[in-house]
């Protein structure tokens, strides 16, 4: 069994094989893998007994479950009014320039993926975004080179970890 | 409407939270209907923005007759310059989880859920300690009640009490129509007290100081204070606790930047109030009508003379587009089609006139969409467009 039926296998233990408990499990696998592979769906659908497309249908209504493949940090940029006003695309134009990506991309390597979202509820420290469930506030182009260096550094060390 | 005369400041929500334990115990040993009757004499209404007496929703549903009930925080606080709930979750829990608690006595609930939207996960371990804590001294005091967080996924309209319950069984946030209300019929069908976290924790100072001392502030039919969200061209953006009933203008002398244009009072489902309305322009609920009269989920965003309405608007509208379920026609399309609209008018590709058939479109959402998203985008909408007409096309 591949590693994803196993967490598929263990979430529904873990929350029921209800339909009523659909969310919990597409959000358990999205934390680990980053997003809902159409054969993660479809197993979702066999391990809970309903039907593929109720299963796509609520993954794909909700922004923060993605359904194509992401990178390891999903850095999700803030563009609502507030955040718009203060700087988002100055700090959008660092992270492109830096990881070489635009909005909607992934890096090559698979390590960064940017998305824009709506209000992050950080309005009074704007502009700010998300690296995973981690928030940056008060952005500048130079504090987000900065934030982005250390999660390149982390994840070169993670390399000769052997991680 | 009377109008405080000056901004009033107030500490309730983020002080005193350390005699959760007793207050608690204190209120579980009274009477259910005391209880309600001290919430109903308070006259607190939902601080989430829509302001339906909460009293009277715990009254409703204590009236019900059911095995089953839940009570629910809602912690989906996605409106666009909103962000006081997620102070209230970080620095007071045990307020919040002490009026569930209470309220699920009142109506005879046993289970609590609070609904944390996605964006807000990393607030979830520490809410998880202070939730086994809580319940540890419900067991001690022999308090049958559980509190579950319940994550989000980003999606704004969640936030609308049956999208949530929705979402909560595991489907696309999509509204039900209403009736039934929740206090009938809500999460699973069930009876279901549904409250804003801002509400939960005025209700705690209720039930730790009295209705009276709550009811004293503030104006008629704006009790109480209130947690205003203060962003924009502002030079001291946070939180602050304010009396209900300020004029704008007031609001607008303290926390401008001596240049404001527009202040957003209720976030993009809300309304822009240009300066020259500041004056005649309350915050609180609508009572008899005199001048405006704006109530809000606390967020203020303010804008100084650099700021185009067009791009503004042009934001708002974005996010309406994005967040709107798609599941009835009118707000669905009518939100593709104002945005479509307005670009359309700035580059000349349509008459000016061409706004006033967009300003019918959106009264027509206003009347026909299914919930409160699809019939707020015309708050925004024609406020704007309708007192800068000129940006719009210029």
């Amino acid at each position: 069994m591949d590693t994803v039926s196993e967490l598929i296998k263990n979430l529904a233990d873990q929350h029921g094989r209800s339909r009523y408990n659909l969310l919990p499990i597409l959000q358990g696998v999205v934390e680990q893998e980053k997003y809902l592979s159409e054969s993660s769906m479809i197993e979702i659908a066999k391990e809970l007994e309903i039907p593929a497309s109720d299963v796509y249908g609520t993954a794909t209504f909700y922004s923060f479950l993605e359904y194509k493949k992401m990178g390891k940090y999903i850095i999700r940029v803030c563009k609502t009014i507030t955040c718009s006003m203060k700087g988002k695309n100055q700090v959008l134009l660092a992270i492109e320039d830096m990881l070489k990506i635009k909005v909607g991309e992934t890096t090559l390597d698979g390590t960064f993926s940017l998305l824009q979202t709506n209000c992050l509820g950080f309005c009074h420290k704007a502009p700010a975004m998300l690296i995973n469930n981690d928030v940056f506030t008060d952005l500048t182009p130079e504090k987000v080179r900065e934030v982005l260096s250390q999660y390149l550094s982390k994840k070169q060390e993670g390399g000769q970890n052997g991680n | 409407m009377e109008t405080n005369h000056q901004l009033k400041r107030a500490d309730f929500i983020f002080k005193n939270e350390n005699d959760w334990e007793e207050v608690l115990k204190k209120n579980i040993s009274r009477l259910p209907n005391e209880l309600i009757n001290e919430l109903i004499s308070s006259e607190l209404k939902g601080r989430g923005g829509a302001g339906f007496p909460t009293g009277l929703k715990w009254k409703l549903s204590a009236e019900v007759d059911s095995d089953t009930k839940y009570v629910i925080c809602n912690a989906d606080e996605g409106e666009p310059g909103t962000f006081k709930d997620r102070e209230i979750l970080s620095l007071v829990p045990f307020k919040v989880l002490t009026a569930m608690a209470i309220c699920g006595y009142v109506v005879g609930a046993k289970e609590g859920y609070i609904y944390l939207r996605g964006e807000y996960f990393f607030l979830k371990p520490e809410l998880n300690k202070a939730i086994s804590e809580f319940e540890q001294y419900c067991k001690e005091i022999n308090l049958d009640f559980t509190i579950r967080i319940f994550m989000g996924s980003g999606a704004y309209i969640c936030g609308e009490e049956t999208a949530l319950f929705e979402s909560m069984e595991g489907k696309r946030g999509e509204p039900r129509n209403k009736p039934p209300y929740p206090a009938l019929s809500g999460y699973m069908n069930k009876p279901t007290v549904i409250n804003n976290v801002e509400t939960l924790a005025h209700a705690y100072t209720i039930f730790t100081y009295g209705a009276k001392r709550f009811y004293d502030l503030g104006v008629q039919y704006s009790r109480g204070t209130k947690l205003f969200s203060v962003s924009g061209d502002t030079p001291k953006p946070g939180i602050y606790e304010l009396e209900l009933g300020m004029s704008l203008a007031d609001f607008v002398n303290d926390f401008g930047d001596g240049d404001s244009k527009a202040v957003q009072v209720g976030g993009a489902s809300g309304f822009l109030v240009p300066r020259k309305r500041f004056a005649e322009t309350t915050i609180g609920y609508q009572g008899k009508l005199v001048g405006i009269s704006l109530p809000t989920g606390g967020s203020m965003m303010l804008f100084n003379s650099s700021r185009s309405m067009f791009n503004v608007l042009d934001n708002y509208l974005e996010f309406f587009r994005e967040e709107s379920c798609g599941q009835c026609t009118p707000c669905r399309v009518g939100c593709q089609q104002l945005l479509k609209g307005i670009k359309a008018v700035k580059s000349g590709e349509k008459s000016t006139q061409y706004l006033d058939k967009l300003l019918t479109l959106a009264e027509t959402m206003q009347f026909t969409a299914k919930c409160g998203l699809g019939q707020s985008v015309a708050n925004s909408f024609s406020s704007i467009v309708e007192n800068f007409r000129e940006e719009m096309i210029y």
